[in-house]
């Protein structure tokens, strides 16, 4: 249990300081990487909380096909850096005590709301020859099937959405038609002109 | 040893952390799409902690639609970014002020 522990404070040190590093740095390129950082901490954790089929799902899908959609756009975009940065100290300190102050206050709600209460200690262990995935299957697929068809077409509807929304036809583009080059016939193509021969001048 | 509080603490400060970020670059949209998807993840964190501390899955199921939801309002998220700029050449936030509002 004290590996636990050491474990859990190292991921989740090291998950607060790439969210810094989102947050705070000064290239885009370099708030992506911290992201993935910081999204795998935060599976290593899901994984110490046994939650292990969400863990994977999470390097697989976010690592795996956000970040890397992330990675395009803002690599594709010529984000002018300077201009964006410009003004940050300004409103640094206001951003720092709203920051401060929220976290005071959840971290009070926490801590203290139970006071006099034991503390709540480590989650239940899981019985032996539990499996995560097992289990989130079996409720998955027959309480909220519903809910995950309705995922299904969500998703549908995004690649629908970001297909249409970014594709363009330029005007005046040289490109081939398929079906009249198929369908075209021999005897459309050429015209035998019948006429009398003409004398040399 | 590691419980309920200590995940819910965890959460907490990444998501005022996110908040400052988006405070903090409110002139960059791709910082503040990035920070959404921060705070996403603290709202992730409870639910998993919750559903640990109560020994119920439902709060799981709810975590894998959350990224459901989350990846494809990523993917819309970047793809009106690449119109705009596309359009506009720029996508710093005080510039979209095509709708007057």
């Amino acid at each position: 249990m004290m590996l636990h522990s050491v474990l859990f404070y190292m991921f989740a040190l090291f998950m607060l300081g790439a969210a810094v590093g989102v947050v705070f740095s000064r290239n885009p390129v370099h708030s992506v990487m911290f992201l993935v950082l910081t999204f795998f901490q935060s599976a290593l954790l899901w994984l110490l909380a046994e939650a292990e089929f969400l863990a994977i799902v999470l390097v697989l899908v976010y690592v795996g096909a956000v970040m890397v959609l992330f990675l395009f756009v803002v690599m594709m975009l010529d984000v002018n850096i300077e201009a964006a940065k410009r003004g940050i100290a300004r409103y640094a300190w206001v951003s720092i005590s709203i920051a401060l102050l929220m976290a005071i206050e959840l971290i009070q709600l926490i801590w203290l709301r139970n006071q006099g209460v034991a503390s709540t200690g480590g989650f239940a262990s899981t019985p032996e020859g539990y499996s995560n995935t097992k289990a989130l299957g079996a409720v998955l697929y027959t309480e909220h099937v519903y809910a995950f068809e309705i995922a299904a077409v969500i998703l549908l509807l995004a690649i629908i959405a970001a297909i249409t929304l970014t594709m363009r036809k330029r005007p005046g583009l040289k490109v081939q038609d398929i079906a009249a080059q198929v369908a075209v016939r021999a005897k459309d193509r050429v015209r035998v002109v019948k006429m009398a021969a003409e004398k040399k001048q | 040893m590691i419980g309920l509080e200590h995940y819910l603490t965890l959460a907490a400060m990444l998501f005022v952390l996110s908040i400052a970020g988006i405070i903090v670059n409110r002139r960059n949209l791709i910082l503040i799409l990035m920070c959404i998807e921060l705070m996403l993840l603290a709202v992730n964190f409870n639910f998993i902690a919750f559903s640990r501390y109560l020994g119920d899955e439902t709060g799981q199921i709810f975590v894998f639609f959350i990224l459901t939801v989350a990846a494809a309002e990523a993917a819309i998220g970047l793809a009106i970014l690449v119109v705009l700029f596309r359009n506009k050449r720029s996508i710093a936030v005080q510039e979209l002020n095509a709708l007057k509002g």
